[in-house]
């Protein structure tokens, strides 16, 4: 009897918080979307965040951002995982480096970049010491909407890479070696071993790097907010203004279901892109 | 040997020299990508603020803690980074207390819903959990949790905890049961036994994933600028100031805040494979 509800009683604790933390607050942020004072069924709120001005704009602006820094880190990763795995001594050493982003928050990201890129910043002093220019140009200001975004994609595909590395050299150390053993009695070269093997091998792993990356990618934020400030409006930052500046939680909880439905189409979509036959499984 | 095979060989040779050159330089490249944008944070941090607003700027810093004091003096950053501490604090304890559990009971029993759960822990991963705030800020307004350490702690533990449990689960699958067995044959019940066997054995692999709980608590930005007015974290205190505050006070705060963060990933290394290798199944 006391052995059969341990396993319960040990799992208690964090069934319950998922519940009340995890489960019923999305539950309630949908209610808040779609239910008026009054208590009664509205699109009022969808609609208030739909015709405002700044929605299609965040919406593209979060769009492009995903679709610039995504793919790119996926592939820096892998090339990266490549690297690490062919390497003989220093791995550790190496990886420990490649992976320091993971600690460093969107945030501090941001402000990092900001060294770089602002008016007074090292890359208008690199610049003006090669003598590229005589002034130094102002990269983040209103109307530069192009360098803002070449600012953010950087420091995004600089901070969030580490985290597709770590998936992705996981994954790879879970590859038999025999494979590319007989790979290579069969003259098979570098570039057919990772098409043909790592690449199908790694599916699972590419699957989960993925799909973390862009939840990540639609959750973009305070890198958004360091260098850009508000000329480049985003979903998370158009939702905390609503929540935080205008007072209006109804809005911002119709904004947050509009991440929420992002997000989880392309989760399934990424699930089913990548899915592993039953039996291909190592 | 003959001529033809030395020749065979030399090219050989040749060709993967150019390989070693080409894979040497990419990996130092790479590695001056991650470390310059750094290096370069801690030049401004490191300079007067006349320096860090002034033109052209020089890439040695000329070492004045002129930034750092003036940081470290600014109203309210002083209770920004306590508050930080606090909650950072509370959530490494509560994520600990309910993740390490249920990892144990994962590794170790087979059981009706154990599926569910893991499921419900995998499904966390595929929503934006820093939304959580919004829901959260009304509830904690109704319950009397709104601007406090714990309200913000219990949402960074719902971010931690799925990593918790991952991370112990995984190290708990790693001792063999049988050592646990052998200590109930010598007379100790299961509680005993976890603590006299199990628990010396994964204490420094529970130690790395609390540590993992407080960096993601200590870099939270969005719930913590959400739920919180009066007991800003450092994160909250800095996007407030991000559209006005002078230049060195952002760069002296930023280097506050990646600091502490590169000590704990070199104290974690060892674990972060265990965090996701496992998950990949």
């Amino acid at each position: 009897m006391y052995s059969r509800n341990l396993p319960y009683l040990l799992l208690l604790p964090a069934t319950l918080f998922l519940c009340i933390f995890f489960l019923y607050p999305f539950v309630l942020v949908a209610w808040q979307a779609f239910v008026s004072d009054t208590g009664e069924f509205t699109s009022e709120y969808f609609m208030e965040m739909a015709t405002h001005w700044k929605f299609n704009t965040a919406l593209t602006n979060t769009f492009m951002l995903a679709l610039a820094v995504v793919p790119f880190q996926i592939a820096l990763a892998l090339y990266m995982a490549t690297l690490v795995n062919g390497m003989k001594r220093g791995r550790d050493l190496i990886l420990y480096v490649w992976t320091i982003p993971l600690g460093i928050s969107d945030l501090a990201a941001g402000i990092i970049w900001l060294a770089i890129f602002e008016q007074t910043g090292f890359l208008n002093s690199m610049l003006q010491g090669l003598g590229v220019i005589e002034q130094p140009v102002g990269f983040l200001g209103y109307q530069s909407k192009g360098t803002i975004f070449l600012a953010i994609v950087l420091a995004e595909i600089w901070r969030a890479t580490a985290i597709v590395l770590v998936i992705l050299v996981a994954g790879m150390g879970l590859i038999p070696k025999e494979y590319y053993e007989a790979a290579e009695v069969f003259g098979a070269s570098r570039w057919k071993q990772f098409t043909r093997i790592t690449l199908p091998m790694l599916k699972p792993s590419l699957q989960t790097a993925m799909i973390l990356r862009v939840i990540l990618a639609f959750e973009v934020f305070a890198v958004v907010v360091a260098l850009g400030g508000t000329n480049l409006p985003i979903l998370m930052g158009e939702i905390y203004t609503w929540q935080y500046d205008l007072r209006d939680s109804s809005v911002a909880a119709a904004y947050a279901l509009v991440v929420l439905a992002i997000s989880i189409a392309f989760t399934l979509l990424i699930m089913w892109g990548l899915r592993t036959p039953k039996g291909a499984r190592v | 040997m003959s001529t033809a095979a030395k020749m065979a060989t030399g090219n050989v040779t040749g060709k993967s020299a150019w390989h070693k050159y080409v894979f040497t330089g990419a990996v130092i490249l790479l590695c001056l990508w991650v470390l310059v944008p750094i290096y370069l944070l801690l030049v401004n941090t490191f300079s007067s603020p006349e320096d860090v607003s002034g033109f052209p700027k020089s890439f040695i810093p000329n070492i004045d803690t002129g930034s750092v004091e003036f940081f470290l003096n600014y109203a309210g950053v002083g209770q920004a980074l306590w508050s930080s501490i606090k909650v950072a604090t509370v959530t490494m304890i509560l994520s600990i207390m309910a993740g390490a559990p249920a990892g144990y009971a994962l590794s170790r029993f087979e059981f009706r819903g154990k599926e569910t759960f893991r499921v419900l822990v995998l499904m966390t991963r595929a929503f934006p959990l820093p939304l959580l705030a919004l829901p959260l800020a009304v509830m904690y307004l109704r319950i009397g949790l709104d601007d406090t350490v714990l309200g913000l702690a219990l949402v960074h533990t719902m971010l931690a905890l799925p990593f918790a449990v991952l991370i112990t689960f995984s190290l708990f699958s790693g001792i063999p049961v049988e050592l646990e067995e052998a200590a109930w044959t010598l007379g100790c019940n299961r509680f005993q036994a976890f603590v006299k066997v199990i628990l010396p054995l994964v204490l420094p692999g529970i130690t790395a994933s609390a540590i993992f709980a407080f960096v993601i608590s200590w870099n939270e930005v969005f719930a913590a600028a959400v739920l919180t007015i009066e007991n800003r974290t450092l994160p909250a205190f800095l996007l407030q100031g991000l559209g006005n505050a002078p230049l060195h006070l952002k760069f002296a705060g930023g280097a506050v805040l990646v600091l502490p963060a590169l000590l704990f990933i070199f104290l974690v290394r060892k674990y972060l494979f265990s965090m996701w290798g496992i998950a990949n199944r």
